[in-house]
């Protein structure tokens, strides 16, 4: 049977789902930065930019841009009615401090014990940058990823230890693949949703480590993948 | 009476030596002094040790120090960002230092230095390479790693208002790096867009007390 990965914007929309009212969460750039605009209606979340804001909002309409408004990506970005700025020590005391309840990160790799390598590839070529990466995965009281299940070659990225340098060791709760979403436990890994004719056998041959399939599994289905 | 006022940015910039630690606020292109960096090029301050987020964009500011071959060593969290061929090229010629430092941590180590505080044990970083060479404590079960404090002997803030005094405020986003490197170093120089009246600014919303502020320099349109 075959399958159909989900894009980009629905790996956000699925991690989105998870945010609870009230939360306090920060995204980081790529992937996670798209999880603001997937929020479900009603819920009010507070989203936290590394640069000193606090309620960040959604894109700006075309025209609006405000050149003093950027995101961890150094987008242009507006504020939230509530929200407010603060310098960037303070922005960091909040990420350090476990002030922040959901860090959603990007990743190069996961291990099974959840240790994230997300700064450096060790390309000769070009410099490391570590940015906030190494504060937000000490620092928030839950850290999920979101990247892509297997590399472009295939090979997996959740890896019994990881090749890339750490990160930051044992940290990650939860994984949002384009195949799959993954609880991190001390028991192993668990695998909560599967995309449709997706199979624990064809997951694992993708994963490096063993996976469980967790007893209340079920389908992963964002939207615009449900039967119209 | 106090007027911390200068009227160029020559003045503002003068007697900057070389190998001085420069902090140089900003995050990404937004909230950096542009207008100081591009009068300490004029200045001529050479062996320059950078502090900043990011490693500067094209050919101005903080890029153009570097492209002259007067920046020894730049301290950033974060090098890739924008156009930043001008670090690239020194970096990949080996003729400047990058001390990669992780993004929370370089805000909390100017801040205590400004603080007076001699460092801090922080968990970031712990068990990577990036705490490879430093001292570590465990404390409550919990691996942590010291840092130093990190102090300028001048930095360049970009604030919207100020006052003769030197209190300070700034524009969303652009507070950034800002308050806290100019709490960090022994000479504060600030480029604004407006000056204002002594008691004009809500004394609840000012950013930056004047303490920590040495010059203050208009630029821009009402320069």
């Amino acid at each position: 049977m075959s399958y159909t990965p989900l894009t980009r914007e629905q790996m956000a929309w699925r991690a989105a789902q998870d945010l609870p009212e009230g939360a306090y969460v920060n995204l980081g750039i790529g992937i996670p930065t798209l999880a603001a605009s997937y929020v479900p209606k009603g819920r009010e979340v507070i989203f936290h930019s590394e640069n000193g804001i606090l309620g960040l909002g959604p894109k700006p309409e075309p025209g609006k841009e405000d050149p003093y408004m950027v995101d961890a990506g150094k987008n242009r970005t507006t504020l939230v009615t509530g929200g407010c700025f603060v310098h960037h020590a303070d922005a960091f005391l909040m990420i350090r401090g476990g002030h922040l309840d959901v860090s959603l990160l990007g990743a190069f790799e996961v291990s099974e014990q959840g240790d994230l390598a997300n700064w450096t590839t060790e390309d000769p070529q070009f410099p490391p940058g570590v940015g906030g990466a190494m504060d937000l995965a000490v620092g928030a009281r839950a850290i999920r990823v979101i990247m892509e299940h297997t590399h472009k070659s295939g090979s997996p990225r959740i890896l019994r230890h990881c090749t890339y340098p750490l990160t930051a060791p044992a940290c990650v709760k939860r994984i949002y693949t384009n195949l799959a979403v993954i609880d991190v436990t001390p028991q192993g890994l668990f695998v909560l949703e599967m995309v449709p004719g997706m199979t624990l056998e064809a997951l694992q041959a993708l994963t490096e480590p063993k996976l469980h399939l967790a007893n209340t599994w079920q389908a992963l289905e964002p939207p615009a993948a449900r039967a119209a | 009476m106090i007027d911390k006022q200068v009227k160029t940015t020559a003045d503002a910039v003068a007697g900057v030596r070389d190998g001085s630690t420069v902090l140089v606020a900003g995050f990404g292109a937004v909230g950096v002094a542009d207008n100081l960096l591009d009068a300490l090029h004029e200045q001529g301050a050479k062996e320059l040790t950078i502090v900043a987020n990011n490693s500067g964009n094209g050919d101005y500011g903080l890029a153009r120090l570097i492209n002259a071959g007067r920046v020894r060593k730049v301290i950033c969290s974060y090098p890739r960002s924008g156009d930043y061929s001008a670090f690239l090229n020194a970096y990949r010629a080996k003729t400047l230092e990058l001390e990669l430092v992780p993004q929370g941590t370089i805000s909390e180590r100017m801040r205590c230095a400004a603080a007076g505080l001699g460092g801090f044990f922080s968990p970031v970083s712990a068990h990577t390479k990036l705490a490879e060479g430093k001292e570590t404590r465990e404390i409550d079960g919990r691996l942590h790693v010291f840092e130093k404090p990190l102090k300028g002997d001048v930095a360049l803030i970009k604030a919207n208002k100020a006052d003769r005094w030197g209190n300070l405020t700034y524009l969303r986003s652009a507070r950034n790096f800002n308050p806290v490197m100019a709490m960090a170093a022994e000479l504060t120089v600030v480029e604004v867009d407006t000056m204002v009246e002594l008691g004009e600014m809500d004394p609840e919303a000012v950013v930056t007390p004047s303490i920590f502020v040495d010059r203050v320099v208009v630029v821009g349109a009402n320069a």
